[in-house]
Formats: structure tokens, C-alpha cells, sequence
């Protein structure tokens, strides 16, 4: 699959038309929402407080309504101004910024009491000017957010990493700038459903208790019980049987034989079974 | 772009790292949009403030309700007038159009329909 990083820089890729099918998209719409979620569950704020949250890529806010929904008081950043215009039209809360995270933000220290990211952090791993250097970037971003978040408070970036080396890339850039934490994978043996949050934590809560890596979903599970990833043709497939039984097996075979053709496995009891599923 | 948001706000231009705050309001457009009141937030966001840089700011544009010294936030007891008139403060007064200049390396930031542009020149990065 192509990957949108790779055409053009963000704030010329989403223009107002991606920006509008991005949000008018419910499958987006949904997959963000959930997502959001989750990663307001990793953020682990104390219950029922309104906080004071960052959201870093809000782009049209798809993320930030759930922040609203939740109770909280949010700040948007985003590079696209088609996406902030969006954002703007569908009246969310929360301030919105025109900012390139890569350049530093300029909060005051200890403001946030958390921060999330939906499917933004990748596009901070590309280059797209000669000056861009996206290590230091990297660690600009990081380095400004870890001041302008509160002692002991978390930041959540749900991201779509290219392959290992970008992962390694974001998180030596965050360990640089003192962040603690991890990776999270949620569903890793599911295709679709398996994402990846990194969940950093900005020193540790005074006088509490050690801030541990929250547990992913889904561990072992081929695909979440919760989303069902439906295929309406590939459940007609599914219910059609398959041709390829025993006794195709076994004519295939003697059509072999009788044109000469050496090496044709001999018949026995297991020609044409299934193997085991542990096999 | 809400009073709260502009007071957490300092200038990010790389090594202007002194006097970068409150960043100075100048040919202004306010509006006032209403929320639901929320005491609770109100109480966190307190000792986050910076006191003295809100009722600069605020002056700047015409609001004078603001006390010069921030009320003991230490009890919990804060009179329900004093938060409500905060929360118009901060919370619905969006600042509309309009610029923001750093008192320090005097960069421009742009405010367009409530979004502030906060995108820096290559060689300020």
C-alpha cells in the first residue's frame, strides 16, 4: 500500500479536497474515534477531572470530538491549513494552531496535562525540504513537549511506522529528550486491526508510584473481539466449499501418472487432509 | 484562539529563550463565544496561570474585570463570581484577528479566523 508520506508534505498532500474526504470518510471517522480513545484510556488521567490536553496533528479535530466528548479542554496542532479550516466549519472546542510540530512548540512549562496524537508522528520521519533533518526535528519536537507537559504526565502517539528503523529513529529521539516508556502494540497478530501507540511518560509523578507500560490489547488474538473487519465478499468465499477435496487430489495425481510424469507422491490415508491447525 | 491558550503561549523561535513572554497583542478582533461553566477546570488551571501576564494581556484588550492580584487559590472555597468572571476571561473570549508580536526577537505571528499562524521562516528553526 502506498503511503501518503511518501507523495507530498503534509500541509500540500492534505488539500482541501483529501482533507475533505479524509473527515467525510466514516470508516475513517470510526477507526480515529476508536483510536482516540484508546489512547485517552493510555494517557491514564485521574477520573472525572477536566484536563488540559494537547493534541498534536489534530487535522479537521475527528480526535479532539472526543476529547469534547470526554470533558476536556484540548489544543490543536496541525500543519494543514485546509484541515484546520475543516476543523473550524465543523465548530469543535478546542484552540487550533497552524504549527509544523518539527520546529518546536512554544508552550510554558508544565502546561499539558497530557497529550495525544492520532496517526501524525510518521509524517515528522520524512524530509520534505532540503533543510528538513528529521532527527533533529524529532528531537525538537520532543524536547519542547516534554517541557511543556507537567511533571509525571503521559503523551500517546498513535503512529503507522514505515518499518523498524523509523520506530528506533522516534524512540531514541524521545528517550534523548528524557521521555520514559514504550511501545504499545495493540492486536499484533491482526493485519488490520494491529496498531502501534507509543507511550511515553515525562519523568515520573512525584511522590507516587512508578509509571509502568500499560498492557496492549489483544495479545495471541488473531483479530479484536470488539471491531469486526468485514468483508461482505470475502464471507460469500467463505461459505462457498473448497474444490481442491480428496478426490481432486487423487485425479490430479492419476492424470500425472498416466502422462509419465516421475515423482508423483504414492496415495496413502493422509492424501488430500487437512493439516492440523497446531501443525 | 482562547485567553487560556495565549497565556501558555511563549515565543518558539530557536534561541530566543528570554523575555519571550506574554506575547504582545496588537490590531485585535475579539469575540465572544459561550461554554458550558466548568468550576472544576477552572480550580486546576489556577496555579498554572501566570497572573500578572493575564491581566497585562487583558488590559490590552479592554478587559478590566480582572483583580491585580490572583485571589488565595489555596482554599477551596473560591467565590463562584470570581470563577465565572474568570471563565468569560478565558474560556470565551476567542481572539479572532489580529497579530501577536514576541517582546523579545519581535517575530510576528498572525492570527486568521481564531487560528494563529505559529509556522516559523527557515532560519529561525
Amino acid at each position: 500500500m502506498s503511503r501518503p508520506e511518501h507523495k507530498a508534505p503534509p500541509e500540500i498532500f492534505y488539500n482541501e479536497e483529501e482533507a475533505r474526504k479524509y473527515t467525510s470518510n466514516s470508516r475513517i471517522q470510526s477507526v480515529q474515534a476508536e483510536m482516540s480513545l484508546r489512547a485517552l484510556e493510555l494517557l491514564n488521567l485521574p477520573e472525572d477531572e477536566t484536563c488540559f490536553l494537547l493534541d498534536i496533528g489534530c487535522g479537521s479535530g475527528l480526535s479532539g470530538e472526543i476529547l469534547d466528548e470526554e470533558g476536556h479542554i484540548w489544543i490543536g496542532l496541525d500543519i494543514s491549513p485546509s484541515m484546520l479550516q475543516i476543523a473550524l466549519d465543523r465548530e469543535i472546542e478546542g484552540d487550533l494552531f497552524l504549527q509544523d510540530v518539527g520546529q518546536g512548540m512554544g508552550f510554558r512549562p508544565g502546561t499539558f496535562d497530557g497529550a495525544i496524537s492520532i496517526s501524525a508522528l510518521q509524517w515528522l520521519c520524512n524530509a520534505d525540504q532540503q533543510s528538513h533533518n528529521p532527527k533533529a526535528r524529532l528531537v525538537r519536537f520532543f524536547s519542547t513537549l516534554y517541557a511543556s507537559l507537567r511533571r509525571g504526565a503521559r503523551a500517546v502517539f498513535q503512529f503507522y511506522p514505515e518499518n523498524d528503523d523509523q520506530c528506533e529513529l522516534i524512540m531514541n529521539a524521545a528517550m534523548r529528550c528524557g521521555f520514559e516508556g514504550g511501545l504499545v502494540v495493540d492486536y499484533p497478530n491482526s493485519k488490520k486491526a494491529k496498531k502501534y501507540y507509543l507511550c511515553l511518560f515525562a519523568g515520573q509523578i512525584p511522590g507516587g508510584q512508578k509509571q509502568q507500560i500499560p498492557q496492549a490489547l489483544g495479545e495471541g488474538e488473531e483479530e479484536p473481539t470488539d471491531v469486526i473487519y468485514s468483508n461482505q465478499r470475502f464471507e460469500k468465499r467463505k461459505q462457498r466449499k473448497s474444490v481442491k477435496n480428496r478426490d481432486w487430489v487423487l485425479h490430479k495425481k492419476e492424470v500425472a501418472r498416466t502422462r509419465g510424469k516421475k515423482d508423483v507422491p504414492s496415495d496413502s490415508k493422509y492424501t488430500g487432509r487437512k493439516r492440523r491447525p497446531k501443525f | 484562539m482562547r485567553l487560556v491558550a495565549h497565556n501558555m503561549l511563549q515565543c518558539h523561535v530557536k534561541g530566543c529563550n528570554s523575555n519571550n513572554f506574554p506575547l504582545q497583542l496588537s490590531n485585535v478582533e475579539i469575540e465572544i463565544q459561550e461554554t458550558d461553566f466548568n468550576p472544576m477546570f477552572l480550580r486546576n488551571i489556577l496555579p498554572k496561570l501566570e497572573w500578572n501576564a493575564l491581566v497585562k494581556t487583558a488590559l490590552q484588550i479592554n478587559i478590566t474585570t480582572l483583580p491585580n492580584v490572583l485571589p488565595d487559590t489555596s482554599t477551596d472555597d473560591l467565590d463562584d463570581e470570581f470563577l465565572k468572571m474568570l471563565h468569560r476571561v478565558l474560556l470565551e473570549t476567542h481572539i479572532q484577528q489580529g497579530k501577536m508580536i514576541c517582546p523579545n526577537c519581535n517575530h510576528v505571528y498572525a492570527i486568521k479566523d481564531g487560528i494563529p499562524n505559529m509556522l516559523l521562516n527557515e532560519n529561525e528553526t
